[in-house]
């Protein structure tokens, strides 16, 4: 399972993309997050962070599938 | 309703007029976001933008159909550039017709504001001793 970062947090990361396998793969948006927060504590520091699920905005309790394409969103800065 | 969605390497702010002319507009409005060349009193030598292209297409689409839902629009145009920008060069454009002028005035103001909220796409400034990832203001 795939996961895309982009901006700072590809930079915080190390990688424009993480391989997760099935067994440590958390089950909802949420779990992602903490797991991330905790595995990259300077990912705290941003105001904010979003994850996106198959190109849409996701909410914290949205289940994560397999197939989904996943990619992590620090705070916005375009235009 | 016509909608035109980009990202792309270079804007080009001369077609823009003919993309957004529409027999029953009376009104078009554009606005273009440019490199300048200072943020906080700091040289700013460039910028670098990097977007989720696949999602910032799509949250450009939804934005323009909710311009147009709220404002009647004929035509919504959205450009962002990525890549490395010079100062003065043009990163994003979007504008939009419609019969009488209020409304598109309106709907530009929403487009830009929106898509800086929204929109899956990052700016990276380079100063003459640093780079950083913009975090964006309030």
């Amino acid at each position: 399972m795939k996961i895309h970062f982009f901006g700072i947090a590809k930079e915080i990361v190390g990688s424009s993309e993480l391989d997760y396998s099935a067994l440590e793969f958390p089950k909802t948006v949420a779990g992602l997050k903490v797991q991330l927060l905790e595995q990259y504590p300077k990912l705290q520091e941003l105001s904010s962070l979003a994850v996106a699920l198959n190109k849409k905005y996701a909410t914290e309790e949205m289940e994560l599938s397999q197939n989904d394409e996943i990619a992590i969103i620090p705070p916005v800065s375009g235009g | 309703m016509e909608i035109n969605i980009k990202i792309v390497d270079q804007i080009d702010c001369t077609r823009v007029y003919e993309d957004l002319s529409h027999p029953g507009s009376g009104g078009v409005c554009v606005f273009i976001g440019s490199v300048r060349n200072t943020t906080a009193n700091e040289a700013v030598n460039e910028l670098f933008f990097e977007a989720y292209e696949a999602m910032a297409i799509s949250e450009m689409e939804v934005i323009a159909k909710e311009a147009t839902a709220q404002w009647g629009l004929n035509k919504v145009i959205m450009h962002h550039a990525i890549g490395t920008k010079k100062i003065e060069e043009p990163v994003v454009l979007v504008g939009a017709s419609s019969a009488h002028r209020s409304a598109c005035f309106e709907a530009c103001r929403f487009l830009i504001d929106t898509l800086k909220e929204r929109v899956p796409i990052w700016k990276k400034e380079f100063f003459d001793n640093k780079n950083v990832w913009v975090t964006p203001h309030p």
